[in-house]
């Protein structure tokens, strides 16, 4: 029987808000333990919350930007469960009456069809603290607490259970991220927390309307670990089924040193969280105009930018596709591609040099000392035959390392394209002599030796003749 | 100087502007009063002497300087649920027995700001849960009138403190009565303002959409003194009322001539005392005498109060209640053991028997399977109770009721009955779940000598109304002449 697998995908987004969600205390990373804490994220008796409205704001912000309707009214409510890293013994969480509802995120197959997957909700939540086990650090047989954490604005955006592979699962996440990226509500970075994700993931005989039982898998820090534990989840449950037995509802945690999902039975028992209205929270009201302000405040986004991008640069959708995955990489783009003849050319160096550097330092396009003015001017030296696109590698790769602009480089390396005729045609004359074989099997009609040639010449002339010139007159002293 | 000790916040400021005594004498004569009367009383859990004269010399020193003010120098009692910077914060319970407060409520700043004089914390039922102040891990509260009877609750310190002039003045909170009954029981007033009048900020947190704090005073005039320094906006609690703040003693003496008084006659139906009855027909003819208007209303939906109340006020405390974990401050069992032992170790043994009886009662009300029933039933009726007070404000300007369906009764009587116990809030629970104003005057005295109260109740911010009402009955009946002896 053939299985389909069906996924939602329940995503925390940490804001990047300079105070936390209901208290002034600074939301920045790293600080010593319980530094940046005061009584109300403490959770000392008789503190109240406040909503921090930068929090509102970026939610109705990723509620517009998916597409998502936003809630006339809204409220916050309390989950309530015992954890030492939840201070009052509840979060402020939204359960019945979220910030937005019902928006959808496009995503592109490999085969370039686009796909919708639906968006149940977002809302706004806090974040709990962290425990920190004795063995690294005071007593070996104590936890240790720290609320640095506690109160860091949350947005939980659940998909519908429209996915149907880790393919567009991740292809999924990605897209959310790039919004988020662009919308610059959270730094997205799943090492540090601040972008997680939990999966549901169930199977069903294709065809099946009916869904099959879910497990939740937590625990995937990165997109690899997100595809993977998902198809490690699939193929678990198939086995389960195909030998006869049946899936249970359950939490699996993602071990990504073993690369399998592991039950967490016992651990966490069903909860009963008791959700009720936060009294300390009225409900309140989104107005309007509020929301109108906050829809004129989006930047483009990368579906829009993407469009703009075939149409106003004449890329083809997968470059455009590419480009605009990361505002960063799109600004780059477009900053190297300012009056440039070609924009193809300079998208085909983004997607190929660039993104790679980015990938091998691990950094921005805006941090390498290729700035895109630079990439631009290289691009034109090719166009005006000082270089040719093998010198260019070579041009790219010093840039590169020094960050020296690229007309230098050609100046100091000696790196101009060899266009005089006469001095390529010695270096034809001198080849030609040496080598009467190759000349006779060119004339018995192999044409295959042609290329031959022009590597001798080439690597005679250290790379630096124009392949055009060396061809021409390659063929014209051959064929006399 | 214990002539001193019985004067009201007004004529006390009022002696103090002439310069006829200090803050500094006041203080002391209220510490002395104290220490030689309240081991019988019990109505302060900490007494704090050095803070009270490091303050007066203050207040006296910004006297000097030509400052004035209706609080600079006064001596209060602040209901030990209120948190007041370096001080013990207990809330009457074990489990913070040892807690100081990491930082000022917003009321307990706004009178260090006008110069007030903190003289202690008063007891009180543990976290404001009950009507008799037995409920403290620091002992009982006794009735200054009676010692073998009950102050009332929860704030039967300030109650106390106030009636027995170990204070001029005091501050307590209120969610379900907790002001005005013990008030009621002790011949003091006590006013409970509007739901978002008074910022919560640093109110320990009881049931949070009923909970407010308020005056409980020797008479409506200071009450009003009260309000004007604690009342107003603040952003630091968001069910707080931006609305301006008037002089609560203007127009104080205006009287109630034209004013319909309305009487709920679901409030004067059986369990009232005779005693009690007869005070409020009193009270009835003081107003008909004054010019009011007086006519019979129906509060429909008022026998729903006491199940609304005991289903909403636990819910809400079971999740408020859920900080006291032994992790981070407060009591923690020193048994030891792994996380949810201290949990269960801790919580078994910090909280009093009502405190994990309105937990329990709270958590099941909120679980899954029950919510409906329960916790979402009592938010309609509430909102139905809430419709009954709109609808009779439309026909009255006010309403009269006993504050307390009997006075004072004796310490031990009701404490291992809760069903019983909890029928003392029956006058006074409606107001907090309508979210109205409520206030508590003496306007007589039983057979047996022990005060009777009164209570207004008034549609929101109509707070100026009811103390002008009570003002008529605390002229009329004289009932404040009337001292407990000591
Ligand atoms: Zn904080």
């Amino acid at each position: 029987m053939e299985f389909e697998a069906v996924i939602g995908l329940e995503t925390h987004v940490q804001l990047s808000t300079k105070s936390k969600i209901f208290c002034g205390c600074s939301t920045a990373f790293g600080a010593p333990p319980n530094a940046n804490t005061c009584p109300v994220c403490l959770g000392m008796p008789g503190v109240l919350p406040v909503l921090n409205e930068d929090v509102l704001r970026r939610a109705v912000m990723v509620g517009l930007a998916t597409g998502c309707r936003i809630a006339e009214r809204t409220k916050f409510d309390r989950k309530n469960y015992f954890y030492p890293d939840l201070p009052k013994g509840y979060q402020i969480s939204q359960y019945d009456m979220p910030i937005a509802t019902g928006g959808a995120i496009t995503i592109t197959l490999a085969d370039g069809a686009e796909k919708v997957i639906g968006l149940t909700r977002v809302h706004m939540e806090e974040d709990a603290g962290k425990l920190i086990h004795g063995e690294n650090l005071g007593h070996p047989d104590s936890s240790y607490v720290d609320l640095n954490r506690a109160g860091v604005p949350l947005l939980e955006i659940v998909s519908e259970p429209d996915i149907r592979s880790a393919e567009e699962a991740k292809k999924y996440l990605e897209k959310l991220k790039a919004i988020l990226e662009y919308l610059d509500v959270s730094d997205c970075n799943m090492e540090e927390g601040s972008l997680r994700c939990d999966a549901n993931v169930s199977i069903r005989p294709k065809g099946q309307k009916e869904f099959g039982t879910r497990a939740e898998v937590k625990n995937m820090n990165s997109f690899r670990f997100l595809q993977r534990a998902i198809e490690f989840e699939i193929a678990r449950q198939t086995q389960v089924v195909t030998e006869g037995g049946r899936v249970i509802q359950e939490t699996r945690l993602y071990d990504s040193a073993r690369d399998v999902t592991v039950s967490m039975r016992g651990k966490e028992e069903a909860h009963d969280y008791r959700y009720f209205p936060e009294p300390d929270l009225p409900l309140f009201t989104a107005s309007q105009e509020y929301i109108a302000a906050v829809r004129a405040s989006l930047p483009e986004l990368p579906d829009d930018k993407r469009r703009r991008f075939e149409r106003d640069y004449s890329l083809p959708r997968y470059d455009a596709e590419v480009l605009t995955a990361s505002r960063a990489v799109a600004d780059y783009f477009e900053e190297a591609a300012k009056g440039a003849a070609n924009p193809k050319i300079i998208s085909n160096w983004v997607m190929g040099d660039i993104l790679r550097l980015v990938k091998e330092r691990n950094t921005a396009p805006q941090s390498l000392p290729v700035t895109p003015a630079m990439l631009r001017e290289m691009v034109t030296l090719m166009d005006e035959g000082v270089i040719s696109g093998k010198i260019a590698k070579t041009v790219f790769e010093e840039m590169a390392n020094t960050g020296k602009a690229p007309r230098a480089i050609v100046a100091e390396q000696g790196l101009t394209q060899i266009t005089d005729t006469s001095s390529i045609e010695a270096e034809v004359d001198k080849i030609i002599a040496a080598n009467p074989d190759q000349v006779a099997s060119f004339k018995a009609g192999k044409d295959k030796v042609l290329g031959w040639f022009v590597g001798q010449v080439m690597r005679a002339t250290k790379g630096k003749a124009s392949p055009d010139v060396v061809n021409e007159i390659l063929k014209q002293k051959l064929s006399a | 100087m214990s002539g001193l000790c019985a004067l009201t916040i007004h004529e006390l400021a009022d002696k103090l502007d002439k310069g006829e005594v200090t803050s500094e004498q006041a203080t002391r004569a209220y510490l002395n009063r104290i220490a030689s009367l309240d081991k019988s009383i019990n109505s302060y859990i900490t007494v704090d002497a050095g803070g009270a004269m490091t303050q007066a010399r203050e207040a006296d020193s910004r006297r000097a300087k030509g400052e004035r003010g209706p609080l600079l120098g006064v001596p209060l009692g602040i209901k030990d649920v209120l948190l007041a910077k370096g001080l013990r914060s207990t809330c009457g319970s074990k489990m913070l027995e040892n807690f100081i407060a990491p930082y000022d409520a917003f009321v307990t700043g706004k009178l260090r700001a006008a110069g007030a004089v903190t003289l202690g914390k008063t007891n009180m039922d543990e976290f404001a849960m009950g009507s008799s102040t037995e409920n403290s891990h620091f002992g009982s509260t006794k009735n200054p009138w009676d010692l073998t009877r009950i102050p009332g609750g929860s704030s039967g310190g300030s109650a106390a403190a106030v009636a027995a002039d170990l204070c001029a003045g005091s501050l307590g909170s209120d969610t379900g009565g907790s002001i005005r009954q013990p008030a009621s029981l002790c011949g003091v007033v006590g006013l409970k303002p509007t739901y978002g009048r008074v910022s919560r900020f640093g109110l320990v947190a009881f049931a949070s959409s009923l909970d407010q704090v308020g005056p409980m005073t020797k008479d409506t005039r200071d009450a009003a003194i009260l309000l004007n320094a604690i009342a107003g906006y603040d952003a630091a609690d968001s069910t707080s009322a931006n609305q301006p703040v008037p002089d609560y003693t203007q127009g104080l003496e205006d009287g109630v001539k034209g004013l319909r008084v309305g009487l709920p006659k679901e409030y004067f139906g059986a369990g009232m005392d005779d005693d009690t009855a007869a005070a409020l027909r009193a009270t009835v003819d003081m107003l008909k005498d004054a010019g009011a208007l007086v006519s019979e209303v129906s509060l429909p939906n008022t026998r729903y109060a006491v199940p609304t109340y005991y289903v909403l006020a636990p819910a809400e405390a079971s999740s408020n209640l859920a900080r006291y974990d032994g992790v981070k401050y407060g009591f923690r069992s020193p048994d030891g053991g792994g996380l949810l032992e201290m949990y269960q170790r801790t919580r078994h043994d910090g909280f009093g028997a009502e405190v994990k009886r309105r937990i329990m009662l709270g958590t099941y009300v909120l679980s899954s399977g029950y919510y409906d029933a329960y916790y979402l039933k009592a938010q309609k009726v509430r909102t139905l109770i809430r419709g009954d007070f709109l609808a009779a404000f439309k026909q009255v300007d006010v309403l009269l009721s006993p504050t307390s369906p009997t006075p004072a009764f004796p310490l031990g009587e009701k404490v291992d009955d809760p069903l019983t116990m909890y029928l003392c809030d029956i006058m006074t629970l409606n107001v907090n779940l309508a979210g109205i104003p409520g206030i508590s005057v003496p306007c007589g005295h039983s057979a047996g000598g022990l005060p009777i109260g009164a209570q207004f109740m008034g549609p929101f911010f109509s707070e100026g109304m009811l103390l002008r009402a009570a003002r008529v009955i605390e002229r009329a009946s004289g009932a404040m002449a009337r001292k407990p002896s000591l």
